[in-house]
């Protein structure tokens, strides 16, 4: 996809890549705007949830966590470590931007996520890389808030959203996130699976949210098992990239 | 305290956290979250919350007993419109479709 040794690439080229992934993703916004109000946030709260933490899959888990009832916030936590990636975005995507004052890195880090980093990594040189990560952003941000709202509106209009299946959206959102995930690794099916098992698992006994951060010790599991002796296994040969392969 | 100040505190305090992680990540010296370890770890928590998420939100209740309904046969359509390399929106579509369509049939 990158013109690999070519110095600087043409801004045009740059400026497709980051329309096309802003658009494509962007007005997904509707699917959140509709289920946080099918999940029972108001359309402000779905809005400033956009704006302010802007993290899709992070947003879907806290309404999540809201339209199951009880108390968010241990929901609130399943989100926040769902964001946790983001910060090893920056460490990559920080280098190649050259962003070396604070002010910088304050303006840029909101729009650090899966797609800024996407585009960012696939530029060759810094005013590539700068332009994609901006272009990205700003076309991301302006259509994933507006379609936020739109979608929240919509689902107001429409009365009651689990008759339209609006319920299913925030789960099939959750598969279209890790399905290209899980490409790669075995020790990523396994780790998919002991979660699974484990929040199932805990479901009925404990409130909203918390069975979610109960899966988590599906990693360290799934990592300790797979250090056991034998050593042939691919999973042992993965090493630590997700780009190793 | 309400309901609804508790949705705004964890909107709130979520949103905080997310630029939290962001920022810590542009500002951290290369290197310190570099650790082979830390990589593949964080790189499989995302993997476990993801499937949990899915799993739960699919197959429970509101007040977390197991389940099987047309949320299930949503969900299925989904990973044929991601089998199928689908768009994001079109993924979404497909299991919000199916799902209504069985309510709205009294199939499931």
């Amino acid at each position: 996809m990158t013109v690999c040794e070519s110095p600087t690439r043409p801004r045009r080229a740059v400026l497709r890549d980051s329309l096309g992934v802003g658009i494509a993703v962007g007005v997904s916004g509707v699917a959140f705007g509709g289920t946080a109000v099918a999940g029972g946030l108001s359309v402000a709260q779905a809005g400033v949830l956009s704006l302010l933490a802007f993290t899709g899959a992070s947003q879907f888990a806290l309404v999540a966590a809201v339209a199951a009832g009880g108390n968010p916030l241990p929901g609130a936590v399943g989100a926040l470590l769902l964001g946790s990636r983001n910060a090893l975005y920056g460490l990559r995507v920080g280098p190649l931007l050259g962003l070396t004052r604070t002010r910088q890195r304050l303006a840029a880090a909101q729009f650090v996520i899966d797609e800024t980093t996407a585009v960012t990594l696939a530029q060759p040189d810094r005013r590539s890389a700068r332009l994609g990560f901006s272009a990205t952003a700003a076309t991301l941000f302006v259509l994933w808030n507006a379609t936020t709202l739109a979608g929240a509106v919509g689902a107001t209009a429409l009365g009651d959203p689990s008759r339209y299946g609006l319920d299913v959206a925030g789960p099939a959102c959750f598969l279209a996130l890790l399905v290209p995930q899980l490409r790669g690794a075995r020790e990523r099916y396994w780790v998919a699976g002991v979660a699974v098992v484990l929040a199932l698992a805990t479901s009925p006994y404990l409130p909203s949210g918390v069975p979610i951060l109960l899966a988590t010790p599906a990693v360290p599991l799934v990592l300790l098992a797979g250090r056991r002796p034998d050593r042939g296994a691919p999973v042992a040969a993965q090493g630590s990239g997700e780009e190793v392969r | 305290m309400s309901h609804d100040l508790l949705v705004w505190l964890a909107i709130l305090g979520m949103a905080a956290g997310c630029f939290g992680w962001k920022i810590l990540g542009l500002s951290v010296p290369a290197g310190v979250l570099e650790r082979p370890w830390v990589r593949r770890g964080a790189a499989l928590l995302p993997v476990a919350l993801l499937a949990a998420l899915t799993a739960v939100q699919t197959l429970t209740t509101d007040s977390g007993q197991l389940t099987v309904d047309a949320r299930l046969a949503g969900l299925a359509a989904a990973g044929v419109a991601l089998l199928l390399r689908a768009p994001f929106l079109v993924v979404v579509g497909a299991a919000v479709a199916v799902t209504a369509l069985l309510r709205l049939t009294g199939i499931a």
